[in-house]
């Protein structure tokens, strides 16, 4: 019964608060920037409207632009749904961080070919632009994994979560892993300075771009894919290295207290995210294999280090 | 040694190598200083960990060299060569950045290798540390190849005696006196540049050092 | 089943293959016998699948049924048998040639001569069936060389245009290359005694120095009719000239048999394998899995792209390969029974999605008339039918979940993973690199694989070929939705292949048995992957396919609620200015520019070049682009040079009189006799 609340509560929780948290960040952007900004709940009212309006396609849109949206969508939420956002004693879905990144890049792949679907050239570009970031970060990615799987024995997150909760003493290579998964999240959910998601410069854009042709209920799958995808990093971020007040036990007040903790979490990060993206600015498209080059050597490093310090104990 | 002071210890020497990788990847010269300059810092905070936990006094005098001269004084005086001299803030490199970053993980995999089967039967700490040392020993001249700015040069110079005085440090009873004479020698180092700087600059109004190859007289081809 | 109805049933597949090939003989003048002809060699494939099925499924990992037939050189006879290994490889084998058999019903009814493909196609067959049940090295030999006469053959099918003729012969040099790299294996293994059956070799234990040169000349000759680089160079110009069915019984199938060579070769027949055999296998993989989809994103035509895409993949299970081989020689059993699994089972999935992509470009080719994929564009209104399945096709390629090349990736992933334990510093170093090499692999063939599509499938028409492509025929189609549906089978399920593929690994890597309990755990061996290793990790396919398509349904679900559910047709926004010309859409070329310019310009020599005519100039700009195969710059060319240069010379030998000639083949005689009594 409890297993069944909790999963539940895992499966529907991100949804529910994915627009929320994007409206945070929009809204301490304008404060930063010395504007009242949107109200928080207005992406809420931009997806409702988006659903209740009536989509237009192009003449040559085929069934998998029709699809694409809600497949990507799904992906993405199954992916959301094996992180453990406030207890490890969840149901075991058998969805490692391997997993999770496949499912991520199985939404990439029918968002690019979507993109590509109408036959406009900013489709084009916004797919070829996405799939080289993809191909940049993907490595990154795994040598992060390979980093937190030497530490945790393992790659599925629920142990590392344990494991990194357990105490692991004071790692150089924990810090870069970090470093590496947070400019892999930065570029894989399109935030500056890869990345401008409220860019009105067709050239500039690479998510934007893919989805242009699409309206209506559509584009609210993709946008709600888009705000879930961020809810995700951020969530995977705090599971796996700020893992503190994750419960292991299925007691009332421990699970609550999770879930308060991760509300804090994700609004922590979407503080730190507004703060970064007001003070750096967009890069060129040409430097992105120099910012993923650095995610990927911290990620070696990060290995290097910890060959060293456990060939030594 | 317990498990903390080990912690904290491997923590330190990492960071030096990761500053090193830090300074491979900067393409502005202010910002290369700074990082040339933290190295030296959290080398002083590792020195002085370790006069901490072995009770060794005299390598506060080590740490207290190296943050006041490596930390402060130079990198103040580099800032001020810029300033004074108006070089421009961003430099090319020679080869790309990835590139460089490549092959400095390969230089330190082999400093790895090769220290750490060499000082078999050592304490911990020393074997960590000489395996960092040597890398940043070796990034430091890979830093001075890829670039061509003479102010990089002094910088990747610096960074490479911090992996010098890394070494020393881990080494039990290391005199004092070589690493006052380490220091020295930077300063000298510094100064020498310093010359050669406003000599460059006087000429040819550019701190490239490719362009004193025009300077090498007859070339033998 | 007993021993005796197996070998009946392979001696049966056998005189089938012969008499077939008779047949196909025939069909340039009675071209009614092309779908029957097919028809048996799809037969045969099916029944040659029954025993192999029957060892694989068997519960019993040692079963092994051996034969010796009494033809063949004097005093060694045939030596035949079918074990785990064997039986897996004729399961990939013959699985592509059913697929290739069916599909050719349809494809090759109006081809003016189909004797060229219809005499080697079964011959072809053949010598893919004879090379894994071979025990000896003369039969092993005789089947690899007849694969290779046979596939060459087909590979001239399209003798008429110039560059079909040079991929033979390039082709042609390198099978002669590998063969006789293999009889170098084959007779340094062998030895003084010449004990040149398998089982001779099996219980000789070869001094390092001599296991070390047989595993070397192994490499070179299994290798290079795998595709590892840099001897990958024939396959991108050989498989693409050959029909399309036959590409992909190459690609899926012929590769895979060399990969058997290399498995066999290596971790039985050389004795214990040395960890550093692995290690340059491991990173020879990684880095032609990188090479492999790198180039397979430059290419603008859809048969070379899927070769090179092969190319890569090959990688990836040479890669597994390598780490199996450094964990057995680490004494790590568990280790190298996973990475050996992962191997397997991917080249069980890749022989069946790559099959299905080659037969996809051959429906785009049979519909269209090209392969180039420029012209291309829009075919998923017209090929109603073949999109989705290459869908399939591209999605299990490109590594994601829930399909099978997800499954099997995965499995790769992990023992990437496990290998950062190894004890030598220069594996724990390689493994990340290695991992890291695995990972860009499969995230360009994913760039690449959303380029091949959605160039060919998506967008607007760029040529009236592809705004009038017709649907192929439906033996086409059904060769293609089978193989479809056992990549989503295996994706789903990928427990079921691995409950076999286990057995078969631990067979091979445990012969004495030291692992007590199974690979995988076998609990949940249905839902869930579980490798045992160092690691613990859980990858369930049937969460991943059911979870994807529940959550989808959800949300369509609600939507339709919510939403009225209608849709508008209208012209294509594109910020407003949309241009009715096809030629203002991406091309194959500018979809890949980014990352062509950040890895081709070190690696590939990719150079692009842009000439823009002064302004008010009536004159077009132009734009071309140029790259180079770094192992046709660096290995081929220098060595083509050097084998002309030395011809030269030799040809002076043409000329001389024949008093010079006995002369010289005196001189010979006595060398060698001289040589002969030294040695004495």
């Amino acid at each position: 019964m409890t297993a069944l609340v909790i999963f539940i509560v895992q499966l529907l929780a991100p949804v529910a608060l994915a627009p929320l948290l994007t409206g945070f960040v929009r809204k301490i952007k304008a404060r930063l920037l010395g504007r009242r900004g949107p109200p928080l709940l207005q992406p809420y009212r931009d997806l409702a409207r988006l659903l209740r309006k009536e989509p237009v396609l192009a003449h040559n849109a085929s069934w998998l632009f029709r699809g694409a949206p809600y497949g990507a969508f799904g992906a993405v939420w199954l992916a959301m749904t094996a992180i453990p956002i406030f207890t490890t004693s969840s149901l075991n879905l058998g969805l490692d961080l391997i997993a999770i990144a496949g499912l991520l890049g199985l939404a990439r792949i029918l968002i690019a070919l979507a993109g590509m679907d109408v036959g406009t050239s900013f489709g084009g570009i916004g797919a070829s632009r996405e799939m080289t970031i993809g191909a940049l970060a993907e490595p990154a990615m795994f040598v992060a994994i390979i980093a937190l799987a030497i530490i945790a024995n393992s790659t599925a997150l629920p142990d590392m979560s344990r494991a990194m909760g357990d105490g692991v003493g004071l790692r150089v290579s924990l810090a870069l892993a970090l470093g590496a998964i947070v400019m892999i999240a930065i570029a894989e959910t399109g935030r500056i300075p890869v990345d401008n998601p409220a860019t009105h410069l067709e050239l500039t854009m690479v998510h934007e771009a893919m989805v242009l042709e699409y309206s209506g209920r559509h584009l609210a799958m993709i946008e709600l894919g888009a705000m879930l995808k961020l809810t995700l990093y951020l969530s995977l971020i705090a599971c796996i290295f700020a893992p503190w007040g994750i419960a292991r036990d299925a007691e009332a007040s421990v699970l609550a207290a999770g879930l308060g903790l991760w509300l804090a979490k994700l609004a922590i990060g979407g503080l730190a995210l507004a703060v970064f993206e007001t003070a750096i600015a967009k890069m060129r498209v040409f430097r992105y294999p120099e910012f993923l080059g650095a995610a990927l050597l911290f990620g070696i490093l990060g290995v290097v280090f910890l060959y060293i310090s456990q060939h030594l104990k | 040694m317990t498990g903390l002071a080990f912690d904290i210890a491997h923590l330190l020497g990492a960071l030096v190598l990761t500053l090193s990788f830090a300074l491979l990847y900067q393409r502005r010269l202010t910002a290369a200083i700074n990082v040339v300059a933290m190295q030296a810092a959290v080398l002083a905070a590792a020195a002085a960990w370790q006069a901490i936990t072995r009770d060794s006094p005299h390598l506060f005098a080590t740490a207290a060299i190296a943050l006041i001269f490596k930390a402060i004084a130079v990198p103040l005086l580099l800032h001020w060569l810029i300033r004074r001299l108006n070089i421009s803030s961003t430099v090319e490199p020679v080869f790309g950045v990835t590139l460089t970053m490549g092959l400095g993980v390969g230089i330190t995999a082999l400093a790895i290798l090769l220290v750490l089967p060499l000082t078999a039967g050592e304490t911990l700490l020393l074997r960590e540390d000489l395996a960092f040392a040597l890398a940043v020993a070796l990034l430091g001249p890979l830093l001075m190849i890829a670039r061509r700015n003479a102010v990089v040069q002094v910088v990747g110079f610096m960074s490479m005696e911090n992996g010098l005085i890394l070494a020393a440090v881990g080494v039990k009873g290391m005199p004092l006196v070589v690493e006052a004479s380490v220091a020295f020698s930077v300063m000298v180092a510094t100064f020498i540049f310093g010359v050669f700087f406003f000599h460059i600059r006087e000429r040819f109004d550019s701190l490239d050092v490719s362009r004193l190859e025009e300077m090498q007289g007859e070339r033998h081809s | 089943m007993s021993g005796v109805d197996q070998w009946f049933l392979i001696g049966m597949v056998h005189a089938m293959f012969v008499v077939l090939a008779i047949g196909g003989c025939m069909t340039n003048r009675w071209s009614a016998l092309i779908a029957p002809l097919y028809a048996l060699a799809a037969l045969a494939c099916l029944i040659g699948m029954v025993p192999a099925l029957g060892t694989l499924i068997a519960a019993d990992a040692g079963t092994v049924s051996r034969l010796v037939l009494p033809v063949g050189l004097p005093d060694i006879q045939s030596h035949l048998r079918l074990d785990g290994l064997a039986a897996l490889f004729l399961v990939i084998v013959n699985l592509g040639g059913i697929a290739a058999a069916v599909y050719g019903i349809g494809y090759d009814a109006h081809t003016s001569q189909p004797a060229r493909i219809l005499a080697p196609f079964p011959l072809f067959l053949a010598g893919m069936n004879l090379v894994p049940v071979a025990d000896d090295a003369f039969t092993f030999l005789i089947g690899w060389e007849l694969m290779s006469v046979a596939s060459w053959l087909l590979v001239l099918t399209g003798h008429e245009q110039a560059d079909n003729r040079r991929a033979a012969l390039v082709y042609l040099t390198m099978a002669a290359f590998g063969a006789l790299a293999l009889l170098m294996a084959f007779g340094a293994l062998a030895g003084a005694g010449g004990g040149y059956t398998f089982e001779a070799m099996r219980r000789a234990m070869p001094s390092p120095t001599v296991a070390t040169l047989a595993a070397l000349a192994l490499l070179l000759g299994a290798g290079s009719k795998a595709g590892l680089a840099p001897l990958h160079v024939w396959l991108p110009l050989a498989h693409p000239a050959a029909p399309s069915h036959v590409s992909a019984l190459m690609s899926g199938a012929m590769t895979k048999v060399a990969l058997y060579a290399l498995m066999r070769g290596l971790l039985e027949l050389t004795g214990t394998p040395q960890w550093w055999w692995g290690g340059l296998l491991a990173v020879i993989g990684g880095l032609t899995a990188a090479l492999g989809a790198l180039q397979s994103l430059t290419q603008n035509d859809t048969k070379t792209l899927l070769a090179y895409s092969t190319i890569e993949n090959i990688g990836v299970i040479a890669a597994a390969l390598g780490l199996a081989i450094a964990f057995r020689a680490s004494g790590q059993t568990l280790q190298a029974g996973l990475a050996l699994t992962a191997a397997l089972f991917h080249a069980l999935n890749h022989s069946l999605f790559k099959a299905l992509l080659f037969l996809g470009a051959g429906a785009v080719l049979h519909g269209t008339g090209t392969r180039a994929l420029d012209r291309l564009g829009g075919l998923i209104h017209r090929l109603r039918w073949t999109a989705p399945l290459v869908l399939i096709g591209c999605l299990a390629i490109s590594a994601v979940p829930p399909l099978n090349g997800f499954a099997s990736e995965w499995l790769v992933f992990q023992s990437v993973l496990d290998a950062t334990g190894l004890g030598h510093w220069e594996m724990k170093f390689a493994a990340p690199v290695v991992g890291a090499l695995l990972a860009l692999a499969a995230a360009l063939a994913a760039a690449g694989f959303v380029r091949f599509f959605g160039i060919a499938f998506l967008g607007r028409p760029r040529d009236d070929a592809a705004a009038t492509a017709r649907e192929v025929a439906p033996s086409m189609l059904a060769a293609m939705a089978g193989l479809a549906a056992l990549c989503l089978a295996f994706g789903a399920w990928p427990g079921v292949p691995l409950a076999s593929l286990t057995r078969v690994a631990t067979a091979l890597v445990d012969p004495s048995g030291v692992l007590s309990g199974p690979l995988l755990d076998g609990r949940t061996a249905w839902l869930v992957v579980a490798p045992h290793g160092e690691l613990t990790a859980v990858y369930s396919g049937l969460v991943a396919a059911l979870g994807v398509a529940a959550l989808t349904g959800i949300v369509v679900g609600i939507t339709s609620m919510v939403s009225s559910g209608r849709v508008r047709r209208g012209p294509a926004w594109d910020c407003g200015f949309p241009d009715p010309s096809p030629l203002t859409q991406y091309t194959a070329s500018s979809l890949g520019q980014p990352l062509r310019r950040i890895f081709g310009s070190v690696v590939l020599a990719a150079r692009d070049r842009v000439e823009m005519p002064p302004a008010g100039a009536p004159e077009p700009a132009r734009f071309a682009s140029t790259l180079r195969d770094p192992a046709w710059h660096y290995v081929f060319d220098p060595l083509i040079g050097l084998v002309t240069r030395a011809t030269e010379r030799l040809n002076l030998l043409q000329f001389l009189a024949i008093r010079v000639y006995l002369s010289l083949m005196f001189a010979a005689l006595i060398g060698l006799l001289i040589i002969v009594a030294v040695a004495r």
